[in-house]
Order: structure tokens, then C-alpha cells, then sequence
């Protein structure tokens, strides 16, 4: 009895079920700065792309692109208490792999796209001339 | 002559008729094409035969019961077979189909198919034979094995497997009911626009299509969520990542694909779905619209789904080859790592596909480089099932020689696929009959190979009885040489220079091969035949046949442990794992099973809500085919309803009491002692 | 093959067999397999996102993001969800520590939120059209509608699950499977919120930009 006891506190690393799984939860103070920071990540990216400080779209896009990602962060972390502790990690990994597969599509089909588009478009003068 | 008049104008009747049905006529009934009257006149008598046998022997209740509203694995396992096997039938009818018309249509003889026909034909086939025959088999036999290796009682959400099985089956029905209301898209399997888009298909082929394997896709998709749950968190005490049997791990790495895939057909399917309904332009030649993001995105999703057929059946080998060698897998850890660099690098290949659009030389070097790359991991796993059989003793039962079928057909496939893979050889083969052979190749070597292998292995767990021998050799060896007459010729013709999806032929000089080819699907349809007398005589048989051990085979995973067929519950006592091979380790280790000592096991109740919300699936999906706008509406809040009430059910367990464990362990037992 | 034999218990040798209760209890894959389906939301976003990207360019000589959004609009919306997505968090609080009461009540407050964002944005979508900017109109409008519109579509499922959540609460109090609910409605609402920051930040900032 007491093997199988033994074995069955490994479990909850090696058997895979967590017993009795504490569910991730936050504060209300937690809640609170990740909204504190979140507006203050918005308000930035707004009032950056209003107001044109930083020039053209070539400054101003990267930074509002990194915004973005940061805010995305702030919210994993503070609402969606992402750690790598929650489900023995598996949470997080699924995250990874499928942030790694976001990117592989989006920049995949961008490049591929680009290309075809340069190769195989071909256009009368006309629609060349009247292409926005 | 007057004729009487109405009491209502016909245009309102008219009106009326389309605000009901809506583009659903009387015309949509091909009772012109002898063909499909004929079909529906067999499939008709079949399932009026079914239908009467199953009434005569008061079986309704049983089956509803039993089988139908079961969330347990085992039984939605093999339904899920079932389902498969009845739609090989369905698939191969149009293979037959298509070989014998290629093989008469030279010259100035068109053949028995029109090419409206035809189109269908091709299309269908490739819909049925991925999706409702090489999908739901693998699913089923993921679904029956995977909880029993890794020594749970059932899946991570029961429910949700259900639904899932009925989903797919209510896409397969939707599928099938275009074959006598109205027609089945002409567009190849994938349906690339323009030609699936609503100006050059306004029809409803394209919709069967979409609505078919949207649903269809539902039911992958949650099935996926539930086996990588499943296997990471039900696994048995002791049994870490590395201790899990090789096609556990191919079932947990397909479902990440399947996760991590089908959510791209999902959106494209969609996005075809609003050009065609609402006018969009996101595949149009017109206002912005590019056709070639379509294809993109389609393999996108396309290529991992290869991998998602073809894994599992990489696990089941790696099953296969120990128990018959009588030796350990060789080199676990390097096929596990294999499984995981091809579930990453699948994401990695896909515009090997479409080479010749037009991306140019930077993008199609980089990808044809990745695609050679993916051939190593695979072919590392040739070597390591090489490796366990050197210096085995091999056992030649049905499971093995399949999978030798498959080592030799499979790497031949896979050869042509690393020529393809070339860009400039592909601009060549590319949608040539080469292609065709190379996919055909590989799925049949390799995918149906091994479900057969699979089925032939795991039949005994499942049902108590080992197949017949005689008939399934029979099937193998009228398979094999099928399909190298079959499919050999076919990259002969591809070299030459011979498309694909063509119905006639002006060059005489090709029939022969067509001939050939015709020959090897009739050898193969004599392989079907065998089979289906396999499972027939093996059924009538059953008690000479009987495997009262339940480990007919030596085996080494826990699958083997359990009865033959296992009860409800699978394990009485749930096994603690000290060692790769876990069955294998406890009969060496001279194990004892517990005789006594039973407590109640709870188990999750049955459930006619999955059926019902497939159901309501399927209506739906009809309605949008037919533009029945007030059909899809009620259906689809129908489904909505149905789902929301599900979740106010609180009764969802029943507790399997001692007194019956003992029992059944009990007889379980008497059995054993039978066997000394 | 048999090499079963029969003793009373388990014999020497290491244990073969677990006498626990019950290995794995209910409901304890839930969270692992909801965050899972999130996930393959997450690649229908992201092809969604894909085809905005290579098609959002494509304004076929009709309107263009410069020429119809409205960025306080926007802002106002991106302040609806934010404010949602909080209020959810503090119903979480208070679902942990029992209070039914102010659950209830911060589920209703997000409800409210989440509402107005859907009303919102309808409008925006209204006005769109009337000003000849329909989804028809161009493969950038096409894909813009699609964009948002799936996303406003999320939010709508979440609020009616929402109802239901509430339904069940008060009708079965703060059980652990009402409690699983919760958390798994405050994943999907939590991860709405991050698509709107792509969704805001792709397409609307990014579409005004010259």
C-alpha cells in the first residue's frame, strides 16, 4: 500500500494529473496594475498613430507593433495568469508552439505572397495606371 | 381549352415554393443519370436491408443504447471504423470508376462518363478517402488504444468524444446526400477558386462541400482537444513522458497538428463560404480579391494534415514490429524525437505544393530545401524498425507482413516525394500523373497499410476473436500487387507527361498503361472483397477464433492486460508503471492480478446530445447547401439550445458497483485459468 | 501468452497496481482542454490576420482605413473591453472567495461592458455602410469586416455564455463545476481582449497610417 502511495505522489509529476490542481488566480491589485499598465500601453500606441510625433509610418509602425506586443503580454501575465508553473508547464508550451506557428503563418504568407504577387500579376497599363 | 384557374397566381406559389425550400427543386433529382439511379437503387435496398435486420432482431434499443449515445471510447472507437470502412467502399466505387473509364477513353471513344460526371467523381473520391475514411480510421483507433496504453478509464471528456464521432458522421451523411439531391462539387478536392467560387460554381457542389467538411471539422478539431488532454493529464501513476508507448506519442503529436491545423481550413473554408454567400473578394479575380492567397492558406493547412494521417500509423508500426520480432523497440528516444521534428517541420513545407504558381527561386529553394529535410526524421524510423528486427525472431502474422508491405511501398513513395520535392523536377510533375502516384504511394503503402496492420492487431482486443487468417491473407496479398499494378504504370504515364484529372485521351500509345492500371484496381477490389468475406467469417467463426487471454499476440503495452473485448471500465485497478513497455515489464517481472479487493468505479453516463446536436448539424448544413434560409436559422438556434441545455445537466455519472467488478473480473479469471 | 497466477493480493515484488480511490477526479483536464481549443481560436485569428495582411492593401479604388475609421471610436471601444476584462477579474475574486452576490453582480457589470462594445461597433459597422463601405466593396473591406467582425462575433457568443453562467450560478450557487465554468469564460473573455489589441493595433492604427 504504502508503494503504491509512493507512486502515485510522483504521479502528479510523472502521471500527469494534477491532484487537486490549484486554479491559476490573481489579486485585485494584480488586476489592477495590469489594467494601470494596459491603458497606459494603449493610450501610448493611440497618441503615437494621432498625433504623427514620430513622423511616418516607418518609426511610428515598429512602435505600435511593439506596443502591441507588450500590452499582449500584460495580458497573459496579469489576466490570464500565464506562468510556467500552471498545468505542469503545459499551458505555457502550448502558448510557445502555437505563437511559433502564428508567426510561421503570418510571416509565411506575407513573403510567399509577396512574391507570387510580383511574379504573377500581370496588369494592362490601364489597371497599372489606376492602381491605388 | 381554358384551364381551370388557381385559386392563388402561381407566382405566388412560386414565391412561396422558394421561401420554403429554397433553391431546392424537382430537378435536383438526377432521375436522367441511370449511373446514380442505380446507386440510389443499391444503396436504397442495402439500407432497407439494414433497417429491416436491425428491427427483425430487435436491436434498436440495444444499438441507441450501446453504441450510440455511448461515451465510452471503446465503443465510439470503432463506430468510428465503421464508419471509415463503409465510406472505403463509397471512395473505391469512384476509383473503379475513373480506372475504367481512363482505360476506355481513347480516341474517338468518350468513355461512360461525361465530364460533369467525372469532375465529381475525382472531387468526391479525394473528399471521402481523406476525410471520411483515412481521418475517422485513424481517429478510431486512436480513440480505442491510447486510454487503454496509458492505463485510464476513458478520455479526458467523454462527452465531447461522442459528439465529435457524430459530427464527423453527420459530415460524411451530407457528403453522401449529394449524390441523389443535386451534385457534389467539380473542383478537385480542394476546391481552389476561382473555379470553387460563386461565378464559376453557382451550383451546390462547392456548398456540400464546404458545409460537409466544416461540420466534419468540428468533430476533428474537438477530438483533437480531448486526445492531448487525454494523454497529458489521464496517464497512469509512474508512467512519465518517456515511458509512454511510441504510438501514444504519434497520437499525442497528430493531435497537436490537428489543433494546430484544422483551424486554417476552418478559416479558409470560411472565407470561401463569404465570397460565395455574401460577395466578398477575398478569392475573386475582381475588386482586390487574390485566388492564390486561397492556396496558400489551403496548404497551410494541407501539409500537416498529411502528417496527421500519417503519424499515428507510424505509432502503430512501432507497435507492431517489437511484439512480432520479440524485442524491445529499437531507439524509443530517437523515434520520439523523430515524431516531434516532423510535427514541427510540417509547418515548415507547405509550398512544395504549389511550386509551380509562380513564387519564384528564393521562396521555392527555401521551401524544397525543408521538404528534403522532412524526409530525415522519417527515414530515421525506417532504420530504427530495421534495427528491431535484426536479429528478431520475426513472426509472419498478418499485423507484420502488412507492415513489411509497408517499409518496401512506403520508402518507393517516399523516394518519389524527395524527387518532387526538387523544384525544377516538380515543374515537370507537377499535377501529373507522377504526383497522383506519389500521394497514392504513400497514403496506400503507407496510411492504409498500417490501419490495416492496425486493425488486424487491435481486432482481437476489441472484440475477443482474431480475425481469419485465410481471408486476410488473401486481402493482403490482392492489395499489394494491386496496388503496384495499380499505381507503377501511373508514374511511367506521369513521366511522360500525362495530367491528372484528365477523362479522355487522344494518344493510343498510352492505353496500355491505362489498362494496367484498370487490372490493379480490380485486383485491389478483389482485396476489398476479401476483407469484408474476412470480417464475415471471422464473425461466423468467432468461437474457434476466441482469444480468452487477451493478449493473443505476446504484446508489451497495456492494451494487453485487459480482457479481450475490456470491460466498461477498462482497468479495475488502475496499473502503476515502472518501465517503458509497461505490460511487457510486469509479465517479466512475474507480476500477480488483484482477485479481490474492488472499490465502485464511476463512469460517465450516456448521451443523446451529441447525436442531436449532429443531427441538428446536418439540417443545418442542408438548409445553407439549399439557401432554405428559415431551416438554417431554426437548426442553427437549435444547436445553440441544445448545447446550452447539455451544460445544465448535473446527473452525468453512474458508479459501476463492486459487486458487478467482481464479476466480470471474476469470469476474467475463470478464463485465465481456461487458457493453463 | 500467460503468465498471470493467482494469489490472493498483489505479490512481492514492486506494485503493480494502484488501490487509490479514484487516480484522476472530474473536471481536472477542463482547464488544460479549454486553454487547448483557445489556442486553435488563436490560428483562426491568425489566418484571418494573414489574410488582412496581404489583402488589406487591396482597396480596389474604393474607401480606404485613412479615409473611414474613426480612432475615438476605437479608443472608446478599446476602454470597453479593457474595463471588461477587469470587471471579469474582480467577479473571479469574488467567485473564489465565495461572495455570490458580488459575482453575480461584477458578471453583470462585464455583461454591460461587453454589450456596449457589441452595440458600438455595430454602429461603426452601420455607418460604414452607409457611406458605400460594405464588405463587398473590396478585398481590404472584405477582410476588414471579416477581421472584426469574427471577433465581434466572439463576443457575442461570450455574452450569451455569460447569461448562462449567471443562470447556472444562480441556480446552483458556486459549485466546482459552476466554478470551472467561470474560469473558462474568464480564459475566453480574457483572450477576446488580446485579439482586440491585434485587432486594434493591425487594423486600425496601422490602417490610418499614411
Amino acid at each position: 500500500m504504502t508503494r503504491a502511495h509512493h507512486a502515485s505522489a510522483h504521479g502528479a509529476k510523472d502521471g500527469g494529473a494534477a491532484h487537486g490542481a490549484a486554479a491559476p488566480h490573481g489579486t485585485t491589485q494584480g488586476y489592477l496594475l495590469g489594467f494601470i499598465l494596459a491603458a497606459a500601453l494603449t493610450a501610448a500606441a493611440f497618441w503615437l498613430t494621432a498625433s504623427g510625433v514620430l513622423g511616418g509610418p516607418s518609426t511610428t509602425v515598429p512602435l505600435v507593433l511593439g506596443l502591441g506586443l507588450v500590452q499582449i503580454i500584460v495580458h497573459m501575465v496579469f489576466f490570464l495568469h500565464m506562468s510556467p508553473r500552471t498545468e505542469g508547464g503545459w499551458t505555457l508550451m502550448a502558448l510557445i508552439f502555437t505563437a511559433v506557428l502564428v508567426v510561421i503563418a503570418l510571416s509565411g504568407s506575407i513573403w510567399v505572397m509577396y512574391h507570387l504577387n510580383a511574379n504573377m500579376m500581370p496588369m494592362t497599363p490601364d489597371a497599372m495606371r489606376r492602381m491605388p | 381549352m381554358t384551364l381551370p384557374s388557381l385559386p392563388v397566381p402561381p407566382s405566388v406559389i412560386a414565391s412561396l415554393l422558394s421561401a420554403v425550400f429554397g433553391r431546392l427543386t424537382l430537378n435536383a433529382f438526377p432521375i436522367n443519370e441511370p449511373i446514380l439511379v442505380a446507386t440510389f437503387v443499391v444503396v436504397a435496398l442495402a439500407g432497407a436491408g439494414v433497417v429491416g435486420a436491425v428491427t427483425y432482431y430487435r436491436q434498436w434499443a440495444v444499438l441507441w443504447r450501446d453504441w450510440f449515445t455511448s461515451v465510452d471510447h471503446k465503443k465510439i472507437g470503432v463506430m468510428y471504423v465503421v464508419l471509415g470502412l463503409v465510406m472505403l467502399l463509397r471512395g473505391f466505387a469512384d476509383a473503379l470508376m475513373m480506372r475504367s473509364q481512363q482505360a476506355m477513353a481513347f480516341g474517338s471513344n468518350q468513355g461512360y462518363l461525361p465530364a460533369h460526371h467525372y469532375d465529381q467523381i475525382f472531387t468526391a473520391h479525394g473528399v471521402i478517402m481523406i476525410f471520411f475514411v483515412a481521418m475517422p480510421l485513424v481517429t478510431g483507433l486512436m480513440n480505442y488504444v491510447v486510454p487503454l496504453q496509458i492505463g485510464a478509464r476513458d478520455v479526458s471528456f467523454p462527452f465531447l468524444n461522442n459528439l465529435s464521432f457524430w459530427m464527423t458522421a453527420a459530415g460524411a451523411a451530407l457528403t453522401m446526400a449529394s449524390l441523389f439531391i443535386g451534385e457534389y462539387a467539380k473542383t478537385g478536392w480542394l476546391a481552389y477558386p476561382p473555379l470553387s467560387g460563386a461565378y464559376f460554381s453557382p451550383g451546390v457542389g462547392v456548398d456540400y462541400y464546404i458545409w460537409g467538411l466544416q461540420i466534419a471539422g468540428v468533430g476533428t478539431l474537438l477530438s483533437g482537444v480531448n486526445l492531448i488532454a487525454t494523454i497529458v493529464k489521464m496517464r497512469a501513476p509512474g508512467m512519465s513522458m518517456m515511458r509512454m508507448p511510441v504510438f501514444t506519442w504519434t497520437a499525442l503529436c497528430t493531435n497537436i497538428l490537428i489543433v494546430a491545423a484544422f483551424p486554417v481550413l476552418t478559416a479558409v473554408l470560411a472565407l470561401l463560404t463569404l465570397d460565395r454567400y455574401v460577395g466578398t473578394q477575398f478569392f475573386t479575380n475582381t475588386l482586390g480579391g487574390n485566388p492564390m492567397m486561397y492556396v496558400n492558406l489551403i496548404w497551410i493547412w494541407g501539409h500537416p494534415e498529411v502528417y496527421i494521417l500519417i503519424l499515428p500509423v507510424f505509432g502503430i508500426y512501432s507497435e507492431i514490429v517489437p511484439t512480432f520480432t520479440g524485442k524491445k523497440l529499437f531507439g524509443y528516444s530517437s523515434m520520439v524525437y523523430a515524431t516531434a521534428v516532423i510535427t514541427l517541420l510540417a509547418y515548415l513545407v507547405w509550398l512544395h505544393h504549389f511550386f509551380t504558381m509562380g513564387s519564384g527561386a528564393s521562396v521555392n529553394s527555401f521551401f524544397g530545401i525543408t521538404t528534403m529535410i522532412i524526409s530525415i526524421p522519417t527515414g530515421a524510423k525506417i532504420f530504427n524498425w530495421l534495427f528491431t528486427m535484426y536479429r528478431g525472431r520475426i513472426r509472419f502474422e498478418l499485423p507484420m507482413m502488412w507492415t513489411l508491405a509497408f517499409m518496401l511501398t512506403f520508402v518507393i513513395g517516399g523516394m518519389t516525394g524527395v524527387l518532387l520535392a526538387v523544384p525544377p523536377a516538380d515543374f515537370v510533375l507537377h499535377n501529373s500523373l507522377f504526383l497522383v502516384a506519389h500521394f497514392h504511394n504513400v497514403i496506400i503503402g503507407g496510411v492504409l497499410f498500417g490501419l490495416f496492420a492496425g486493425i488486424n492487431y487491435w481486432f482481437p482486443k476489441a472484440f475477443g476473436f482474431r480475425l481469419d487468417e485465410r481471408w486476410g491473407k488473401a486481402s493482403f496479398w490482392f492489395w499489394v500487387t494491386g496496388f503496384y499494378f495499380a499505381f507503377m504504370p501511373l508514374y511511367v504515364l506521369g513521366l511522360m507527361g500525362v495530367t491528372r484529372r484528365l477523362r479522355h485521351f487522344d494518344d493510343p500509345s498510352l492505353q496500355i498503361w491505362f489498362v494496367i492500371a484498370a487490372f490493379g484496381a480490380a485486383l485491389i477490389f478483389a482485396g476489398i472483397l476479401c476483407m469484408l468475406m474476412q470480417f464475415y467469417v471471422s464473425i461466423k467463426n468467432r468461437e474457434a477464433l476466441r482469444d480468452l487471454t487477451g493478449d493473443p499476440w505476446d504484446g508489451r503495452t497495456l492494451e494487453w492486460s485487459t480482457a479481450s473485448p475490456p470491460p466498461e471500465y477498462n482497468f479495475a485497478f488502475t496499473p502503476i508503471v515502472y518501465d517503458l513497455d509497461a505490460w511487457a515489464d510486469m509479465k517479466a517481472r512475474g507480476y500477480r492480478r488483484p482477485l479481490d479487493g474492488f472499490r465502485a468505479i464511476t463512469m460517465p453516463k450516456n448521451t443523446a446530445t451529441g447525436i442531436f446536436i449532429a443531427g441538428l448539424s446536418l439540417v443545418f448544413g442542408f438548409a445553407m447547401v439549399w439557401y432554405m434560409w428559415w431551416l438554417a436559422a431554426l437548426s442553427g438556434l437549435g444547436i445553440l439550445a441544445v448545447a446550452a441545455a447539455h451544460t445544465f445537466i448535473v446527473d452525468r455519472e453512474t458508479v459501476v458497483p463492486v459487486d458487478a467488478i467482481r464479476a466480470v473480473e471474476g469470469r476474467r479469471t475463470r478464463a485465465l485459468v481456461l487458457q493453463d | 501468452m500467460n503468465m498471470q497466477t493467482f494469489k490472493a493480493s498483489d505479490g512481492p515484488g514492486p506494485a503493480f497496481f494502484s488501490f487509490e480511490a479514484e487516480e484522476h477526479e472530474a473536471g481536472a483536464s477542463t482547464m488544460l482542454g479549454f486553454w487547448i481549443y483557445l489556442m486553435s481560436d488563436c490560428l483562426i485569428f491568425a489566418v484571418l490576420f494573414a489574410t488582412y495582411a496581404v489583402l488589406g492593401r487591396n482597396y480596389a479604388g474604393g474607401p480606404t482605413g485613412r479615409e473611414l475609421f474613426e480612432l475615438p471610436t476605437v479608443a472608446f471601444n478599446t476602454a470597453m473591453l479593457l474595463v471588461s476584462s477587469v470587471t471579469f477579474g474582480f467577479a473571479s475574486l469574488s467567485a473564489q472567495r465565495g461572495k455570490i452576490v458580488a459575482t453575480q453582480g461584477w458578471l453583470a457589470a462585464t455583461g454591460l461592458f461587453g454589450l456596449t462594445f457589441l452595440v458600438t461597433e455595430l454602429r461603426e459597422f452601420a455607418h460604414l455602410a452607409a457611406q458605400g463601405a460594405v464588405p463587398q466593396r473590396s478585398a481590404f473591406l472584405s477582410s476588414f469586416f471579416t477581421l472584426v467582425g469574427t471577433h465581434g462575433l466572439h463576443v457575442t457568443v461570450g455574452l450569451i455564455w455569460l447569461l448562462v453562467v449567471m443562470a447556472q450560478t444562480a441556480r446552483g450557487g458556486l459549485t466546482e463545476a459552476n466554478g470551472r465554468r467561470l474560469l473558462c469564460l474568464g480564459m475566453f473573455w480574457h483572450f477576446l481582449d488580446v485579439i482586440w489589441i491585434g485587432v486594434f493595433t493591425v487594423v486600425y492604427l496601422l490602417g490610418v497610417q499614411p
